[in-house]
This record gives structure tokens, sequence and C-alpha cells, in this order.
């Protein structure tokens, strides 16, 4: 791996202030087996125009945490804590009701599964006019115009004869085109993608990504960019958070940490993924165990039973304190954030970066 | 860019005689549908379509191809679950396409399969020590040691604690159901096993422990493995040879080096620059080639050659009347390099599809041809 | 569609012929059981003495010396161009449809089902809509607060109904609302000669028959509203910013229906020719009751002709069940 220069990292004059901000964001679910700490103490910014990643394998909390700030488990037995600033609103605190006028008009989403995530029994056309209709106070008409125009828009030929289909009819890459134009007809500032491409083949993948880009630079909108796959991250993000148990263990701009990853969980992704663009001169190196109980959350740092690691750390600190996001020191530039989850001092993290893990990648 | 293969590829020149496995041609047309209210039939449906490959003992093939391409019905067929339309499959020398469902069981020990989904290829209601013994029952065998012990030695073999022995499926995560799977298909020591998509279900971490896995087994058991995924990492990480599959028949089948470095349909140029790579600094100089349009419907595929409604060299390069050829005369599976067969009338070897590098010409003396034109009529 | 519905009515057909198979085998296994003429089941007496030449004739006039198959055809081709019919003494032509003559209740088969039909199907029709209004009503908002306290006592009420009989609700009802309050009149009037009569004397039955089915209902509705909710379209609706009412009745409960149609469907078309004990308590004259009277006289003509019509009852509900279901579901292929 060759390591990079200054991080691309897109910085918007006009709108410096973060359009989503998440302090300290907890959702926890009682259930007959205990309190499920399915995201416990999350925190990240955004600014429009941006892409952030957030990646983690199943039961990380990717996906909980996405629906929280749509607001989505309200009315459910979820505790959520903490609190998400939309432009000035704490989402946490809104009501049902508040949420709703966000909801679909400022920020919207868009699922893994186009088929399941469509009701089948209705058209998308109407689907989708459904969700221009909520929030705009126009004609059956005039919605139904401005569903054709997206549907052109996200690349979905003859969009006026498709608008009466039902979502059973498009192949899998259209009906996530259909899907995408729903969640942005109103134009919305924040667009949260749940796996957008991860039930679509790669060359389909490879135009749903690209059209998300497009998209974002036409609305200006950030884009939560929710997925399990470190490439999709690469190409596509500016930010990244990995997940981990409920917990960010490592985040910053995605250049900067492709290029210098310090916590041993992502050094043990992307130990376990095999490489398409290299034959690994060794096997790959899973990462040992399986994921943590989100009831009996380790304790100390979260990553403790599966790290390789844990010995290098003074008087078992990894088993009894629980480390802080802190900066890292050893990034190439001094203005790019760079936070991880980690006990092991900074100068032995890039030792152990440098000598163990990168002659394994 | 490392290239150091971990172990010699096989090249495709061994001989007959030490093919364990040749399929030749086969075909599997499913009926279409019914339409029009006298019910006249549909087109068949043409998922397989003229497949050919080979496969040496110990060997690994991967079938890489997006979904609806035909390559799980390719494993299907080879391994008889379901029975082809046309064509041969030689097994050790034998035609299984000849053998009646008698004649045919005693070779099913020597090829079993694993499928994608941990959860639904494993009944609920048995317990893991029925369900890896059960190849010894369907085949009214007695392994020496007793089932129960011979089972056990399988879960340990696979990395399942054999105390669980009577444990049921929904005990079990994902990775240790696709375990299990891999135990019960080892139980007969079978020479080849067919995998369909063994590890797309599964985390990246998990799906690494199955993956190394398999590689220990197929040396242990010098096993065969054709291994079908949509997923090109995986592929490349444990194929010795790959075939690419569109519209139900392969569009290039190379050593997995050729064909990740060397590539020469468009198609397989169009699938390696569509997967990201966990690098930023290579995907921001990578060429991204977008194919537009669908997939065309199997029941009714283009004419000349199957690629062409969709193929960017098609739009993009070539003249009146070399589309002209394109359109109506369909291509061969044939060598366009030593080893390296390809389905296309214009192939040219792309190697900056990867790394995003301009194509390093000139590497081991070997440039890299342009196109090798046919002559056009 | 087309080619749907004309499939769906030559299946509905083929369904039938075997119906028609059935019953008439009956007819020929009957009386080789009981070691009597087959006469007797006709006309529910033999007029004559075994062996005599006036009984052979009244044999050879019903046929009952031809072949098995030449019967059933006259069988079938009877109930279209009519046929006559005699015990010996009476002679009844009978016209399409020609479903045979009852002699013990000196009567046209037709023309008593004619008769009880309405009262069957009044009965069935008002008792549908109370349960599925109900069942249904009850069942969602079980399904919306699940462990909530409405949701155990819909449950708990609906147990309960599920497990009490007609025959222990039925005379509650009317001895609270009949006998002790005096509010309703029990005698069916039908709904063409007097409305207002007809409901008076249909509301307690329909809600004795409602009761059992509402409780079956709420139950199946609350589980398979459960499941929509669960769904990733109903988290896409409410993505979209729309209100709790419009996610749960436009998305939710259609979704959610639409197995309970195929249900229903089965359900309503085979309790037309079987509400015998709900018609029995209430004293209804609909086809439960006369196909329980000709069962205890053995009355075979009436047997059959009830058993005809619940059959194509449930036929035709079944093809209307598949035909909405198509219009519902646009996924099911037409």
């Amino acid at each position: 791996m060759t390591d990079t220069q200054a991080p691309p990292v897109r910085t918007p004059e006009s709108n410096d202030e973060a359009l989503l901000r998440v302090e300290d964001l907890r959702v926890h679910f009682p259930t007959g087996d205990g309190l499920v700490k399915s995201v416990d103490g999350l925190s990240f910014s955004l600014r429009r125009g941006e892409i952030l990643g957030i990646v983690g394998e199943s039961g990380s909390g990717k996906s909980v945490t996405s629906q929280a700030i749509l607001g989505l488990h309200k009315g459910s037995k979820a505790r959520v804590s903490g609190s998400i600033w939309f432009e000035g609103t704490d989402l946490v605190a809104a009501s049902e009701h508040e949420m709703r006028a966000f909801r679909g008009d400022q920020m919207a989403m868009i699922f893994q599964d186009p088929l399941s995530a469509m009701h089948p029994f209705f058209k998308i056309g109407d689907q989708i006019a459904e969700a221009y209709l909520v929030h705009n106070k126009v004609s059956k008409r005039d919605a139904r115009q401005r569903t054709i125009e997206m549907l052109q828009k996200v690349g979905i030929p003859n969009a006026a004869g498709r608008y009466d289909d039902y979502p059973h009819q498009l192949s899998g890459g259209m009906r996530q085109r259909a899907m995408i134009a729903m969640a942005l007809i109103c134009r919305p500032k924040l667009l949260i993608a749940d796996e957008p491409t991860t039930a679509l083949d790669v060359t389909v993948q490879a135009q749903i990504l690209e059209l998300i880009k497009d998209l974002r630079d036409e609305l200006d909108s950030a884009v939560i960019l929710i997925t399990h796959d470190l490439g999709v991250v690469a190409e596509t993000c500016d930010q990244v958070v990995v997940m981990y148990g409920g917990q960010a263990v490592e985040q910053g701009s995605v250049a900067e940490l492709f290029a210098q990853p310090e916590m041993p969980y992502t050094w043990g992704l992307l130990a376990s993924m095999p490489r398409m663009d290299r034959v690994r001169s060794t096997r790959l190196m899973p990462i040992p165990g399986s994921p943590p109980s989100l009831i009996n959350v380790p304790n100390g740092c979260v990553f403790n039973p599966r790290c390789r690691f844990s010995d290098r750390v003074p008087g078992r600190k990894c088993f009894t304190e629980h480390p802080e996001l802190s900066p890292t020191t050893g990034s190439a530039s001094p203005l790019a954030v760079h936070e991880v989850r980690c006990h092991i001092p900074a100068e032995e993290r890039q030792q152990i970066l440098l000598t163990e893990i990168r002659p394994t990648l | 860019m490392t290239t150091t293969a971990p172990r010699p590829a096989p090249a495709g020149a061994t001989t007959t005689s030490e093919k364990l496995l040749e399929v030749e041609a086969i075909q599997k047309y499913f009926p279409g549908r019914r339409s029009g209210i006298a019910g006249q039939k549909g087109n068949p449906i043409r998922a397989v379509d003229g497949v050919s490959f080979s496969l040496a003992a110990g060997e690994t093939l991967g079938l890489v191809g997006e979904s609806g391409c035909g390559k799980s019905t390719t494993g299907r067929a080879v391994s008889k679950l379901i029975e082809p339309t046309g064509g041969t499959i030689r097994f050790e020398g034998r035609d299984l396409t000849k053998l009646s469902p008698r004649q045919m069981r005693p070779m099913r020990r020597q090829m079993q399969m694993i499928f994608q989904d941990p959860y639904s290829s494993l009944n609920p209601r048995h317990t893991i020590g029925t369900i890896v013994g059960s190849p010894f029952r369907i085949q009214g065998e007695k392994p020496k040691a007793g089932v129960k012990r011979t089972v056990q030695d399988l879960m340990a073999r696979v990395g399942l604690n054999p105390e669980h022995y009577n444990r049921y499926p929904h005990e079990f995560s994902g990775g240790q159901r696709q375990r299990i799977g891999i135990a019960r298909a080892l139980a007969l020591q079978p020479k080849l096993i067919v995998c369909d998509e063994p590890v797309s279900a599964l985390d990246v971490s998990v799906q690494a422990q199955v993956v190394n896995l398999l590689e220990d087994l197929q040396q242990e058991f010098g096993l065969a493995y054709v291994f079908i995924a949509h997923d090109l990492s995986v592929v490349r990480h444990i194929s010795d040879r790959v075939a690419v599959m569109y519209l139900g028949k392969i569009m290039e089948i190379t050593d997995r080096d050729a064909l990740y470095e060397r590539p020469m349909h468009p198609y397989t140029h169009a699938l390696l620059s569509a997967v990201p790579i966990p690098d930023p600094a290579i995907e921001s100089r990578r060429e991204r080639i977008l194919l537009t349009g669908d997939l065309p419907s199997p029941s009714d595929p283009p004419s000349g050659c199957v690629f062409h409604t969709r193929c960017p060299k098609f739009k993009n390069e070539l003249s009146d009347s070399e589309r002209d050829h394109c359109r109506t005369v369909e291509p061969v599976l044939e060598d366009k390099r030593p080893g390296q067969s390809v389905y296309c009338h214009f192939p040219q070897v792309r190697s900056d599809l990867i790394d995003g590098a301009p194509a390093a010409a000139g590497a081991a003396g070997e440039s890299p041809i342009r196109t090798t034109r046919p002559r056009v009529a | 569609m087309f080619r749907f519905i004309v499939g769906r009515l030559l299946g509905a057909v083929v369904v039938l012929f075997f119906v028609s198979v059935v019953t008439f085998l009956i007819f020929q296994i009957a009386p080789l059981l009981s070691h009597t003429s087959p006469v007797y089941f006709y006309t529910g007496k033999v007029p004559f003495a075994a062996g005599s030449p006036a009984l052979k004739a009244l044999i050879h006039q019903y046929g009952f010396d031809l072949p098995v198959p030449v019967q059933y055809w006259q069988y079938v081709s009877g109930i279209f161009t009519g046929r006559t019919i005699s015990d010996g003494t009476t002679v009844i032509h009978c016209t399409f449809p020609c479903l045979g003559y009852s002699f013990r209740q000196n009567e046209l088969v037709s023309s008593l089902l004619t008769e009880a039909a309405p009262v069957s199907i009044s009965l069935c029709v008002g008792a549908a809509v109370l349960w599925l209004v109900g069942g249904v009503l009850v069942g969602t908002v079980s399904a919306l607060r699940p462990g909530s306290i409405v949701d155990r006592a819909g449950m708990g009420l609906s147990l309960g109904a599920v497990s009490l009989p007609i025959f222990f609700t039925g005379p509650l009802l009317l001895l609270v609302f009949e006998y002790q309050l005096g509010w309703i009149n029990e005698n069916y009037v039908p709904i063409t000669q007097d409305p207002l009569g007809w409901l008076g004397s249909m509301i307690l039955p329909w809600f004795a028959l409602a009761f059992l089915f509402a409780a079956l209902y709420a139950r199946l509705t609350r589980s398979n509203m459960l499941e929509t909710l669960g769904e990733d379209y109903m988290r896409t609706a409410r993505a979209k910013g729309l209100d709790r009412r419009t996610v749960i009745v436009k998305h939710g409960l259609r979704a959610a229906l639409t197995p309970i149609v195929t249900i229903f469907g089965i359900d309503f078309g085979t309790l037309i020719g079987s509400t015998v004990i709900t018609e029995t308590v209430f004293n209804l004259r609909g086809l439960g009751y006369l196909s329980i009277t000709a069962i205890s006289q053995q009355d075979l003509p009436i047997i059959l002709g009830v058993t005809l019509v619940a059959a194509v009852a449930l036929v035709v509900a079944n093809v209307l069940v598949d035909i909405t279901y198509a219009f519902i579901d646009p996924r099911v292929a037409l």
C-alpha cells in the first residue's frame, strides 16, 4: 500500500457550520434478556456536501444509528439519549409530530433492499409522489409531473411509462434508482443510505454510487453512507466512522484513516479482506472470536476479547478502563481529523502498523 | 502491486487424462412462461447455454458473474442437482449425463455441494450430529470408527466443538453454520466440492475464517473446488483459474492472474473496474467503466455476441462494419492468448483497471497487445 | 386477466362436476348399504311389494336398472331439461332447475331451496359484516400496542369467544334480549317485505354467529398486522414523513388484510350451507335447518340439493377470492 499525501477533504467555504452534529448518542433496547446497548456513546458531525461512511459488521449499531437520526425509534421501546443537532434542532428531544416535518423533506433515507422497502401493492410512481405530496401543497397532477422528472433524473429510461409499474416489475438496479428518486424528491439536506448497494451486483453498485455522488453535488446534500464494505468507503466517502459493538472505535477523514489506520479492529478488518488488486503473500488473517454481546459489553475496551495487542498495554488497562476517543499523532497532515479509541501508546501503534500489520495486508 | 502467487497456478495446459471434471457445452433451459389465452409456451429460458470448462484434481475454478448469469445453475447442473438440457459432464472420465439416478448415486459421494445460505440449507429440526452424519445414512455406509465418532472428528476438523453434537442449527452463528455445511460435504471424502456463494452471507471477519478453512481442507484432502461467487476479491484470493459468465455463457476463462491483470473481454473490464478497492489513493485514479441498460432476458438473448447490447467497446470504439459483425456473428470462446480463452471478436488486453496505473508496457518483455482484429467481411 | 378468470371458471366447473358425481354416487351406494330399494330414498316409502311388477316399473322409470354412467347422465341432464317424477301414485313434473321432489314435504326441492337460501344468505352476510369489522378493528388495535392492556383484553376476550359454542351464546342472547327485555322479534321476515322487521329478526343470530368468527379474525388480523408492521416498507412509509394513521391504514392494513381475504372467502362459502346450529337455535328456516330436517327424515333429494347449492357457493366464493386477490396484489400473475 502506498502512503498518500494530504487528504483531499472537501472544504465548502460557504457553509462551514455542521449540518448534523451527533453528540454522545445512545440507543438502548430493553429486552427480556437485559438492556441491549445497540449504540453507546457515538459522536460525529457532518457538513453539507460531505459523504460520511459508517462502516461496521452486523450488530455494530450502524443501522440503528441511522434510524435514530430519522427518529424512527420514537414510539418504540427504545431509549434514545444524547443529542442529534440538525440545523439548530435537537432531534432526540423532538416529538414524533415535529420529526414528521423533517422526515422525507429535510432528511431522507434509502434502504438496503429496495424490493422489500417499497410497498408491493402500490405503483412506484405513486409511492414516490406520496413522499412529495406529504410535504408540498400541490395537486396530484403536479406531483406526478415532478415524480416523472425525478425518475428521469435518477436515470430510469421511459420514466413516464415506468410511473405505473409495480416494484416487482423493475430490476434491482432500477428499483434502487426509484428508491433514490423517492428519497430525493423533496431535495433533502441530508440523505442517509443504509447499505444501498449490498443487494446489488457490482456493475449496478458502481452506477448507484456514481448517482449518489452526482446528486450530492447537485443538491449540495450531506450523505451518510452505511456499509460493511471498506472498498465502498474508499471510493465514495470523505469521512468515515468505524463502528464496533455500538461505539465508534476509529474515525477520521477517509484518506487519513486508510493511509494510517490505528485501531486494532480496523487492522483486523483490513487483514481479513481478500484484495482484488493484489494477491496476498500470506493467508487472510481473520479476527479471532466473535462480535461482542451488546447486553454484557466487555469491561474496558469493547474490542479487548478479540484484540491481539492488549498485552502491549501496561497493567491490564484494556480490561479495566474504557478508552476515550482521542486524536492520533501520526497523521501526515496536522489539519486532518483522526481519532482512535485505543489504549496502546501512539508511537507503539504506529510501530505495530509499520512492522506487523502493513506487511500482511 | 505485489503479485506473488502463494502457490503455483496450474496453467490450462494439463492433459486430458489428469482432468477430474470436464464439462462440455452444457445447457440448462427452463420452460418459458406461458402466455396468451391459449397458453402457448414462451421461449425457453436459457439459464446456461453452452458452458465448457475443465478442472484438475486439487484445483479451484472460480465462477463469477452477476445475478442471473447462470453461474449457480451451472454449479447445480455440474453436480447433477438438476438435469442439464444438453452437453456432457465427465467426472473421472465417466459421462454423468448418461447415468441413471441409481448409477448416479455412488458418484454423488465424489462430488458435494455447499450453499450460500447457512440458515435455510440446514434442517432446523435435526441436530448437528444428524445433519453431518446424513451422507452416511443416505449412502448406506458405516464408517469404521462409527458414525458418531467420525462425525465428531469432522466437526473438530472444521473448527466446531465436537461436544455440540446434539445441538440444533439455531444455536450456531452464521459462520458456524457454514462450517456445519462444510463438515457435511466432507463426510464422504469427496474429490470435488461445488461451493455456491459460500461466504456471501457472512461478515468480513467470519468470511476470512471460512475462506481459510476451505483452503486448508483443499491442501489436506486434495479437493477440487468450483467456487461460485459474485465477489471478485474472494475469487481472486481462492481460485487458480477463473471463468467470467454473462447471460449463460462464459465470456472469458483463464488463469487467475491473467484474468485480473490482463483481462481481455470488455465485460471482464467492466466487472473489474466496478469493484471498489479499499484504498482511496488507488480509487481516485481508477477508471470506472459503467455499463448501461439492463440485463437482456435469457429467454430472448441478443443476436450475434450476447454482450453487444451493453458493450462499452461496441458503443464507443468500433466502426460500423465491426458493429455489424458483433450483431450478426456470435463469437466463439477461443484462445486469444496462450491459455486465455475469450468470447469476443475484438478482445483487448487492459492492465490498468485494477490499480489505475497506466498500462505498464514491456513488463517482462511482454507488450500488451492492442486489439487483435479479426478479418471483417 | 381475462385468461385468468376463464381459467378459474373452468376449474370451478371441474370441481362442480366432481361434487355432482359424488352426490350422485350416494344414491347408488345408500340402497346397497341399507338393503332397501333405491325407490325408498326418492319417495320416502316403498309403495309396492318387493318384486312386484309395479315396483319394477317404478324402478325402470327412475332408470335404476340402467348402467351407472347412463343414470348419471340422466340425473345431470334432468337438472336442465326437467324430469317426471312419481312415487307410483302422484306424478310430478319438474322443470329447470330440477333437483328432484321431496315426497315427505310435498314440495319441489328447488322451491324449498329458494325459500331457505335467502334466510341463510341474510344470516351469513350480516354476520360476516359484523365479524369482519369487529375482528379487524380489535386485531389492529391489539397489534398496534402489543402487550398493552388493550391487547391483552382483546386477545383474552377473543380466546373466550372462540371457546364458547353458539349453542351457548345463542340461547344466552335469546334469554336476555328476547325473553327478558322483549326487544326483538324472533320470526324471520324477508327483507323485501319489511326491512326493519328483517333487521330485528336477524340481529341476534348475526351477533351469535359473528361472535365466534370475530374472535378468530381478531387473532388473525393481529398476527398479520404485527408481521406487516415489521416490514421494511412500513419503515419507508414513516421515513417519508407520513402520519401514523396513513402509515397504518393505507400501507399497513392493505397488506395485513390480504391473507384474510382468502380465508374469508372460504369461510363465507363454507358457512352458507352449514349454519345448522345457529338456524336451529334461532328457529330460522335456512339451508342448514332444511338439511338437518332432511337428514333426520332420510329425505335424500333435499340433502342432495343442499349439498349442490353449498358446493356452488363455496366454489363461487373461491373464484371471487382469487380474482379479488389478483386485484389487490399486483404480483399475482394473471
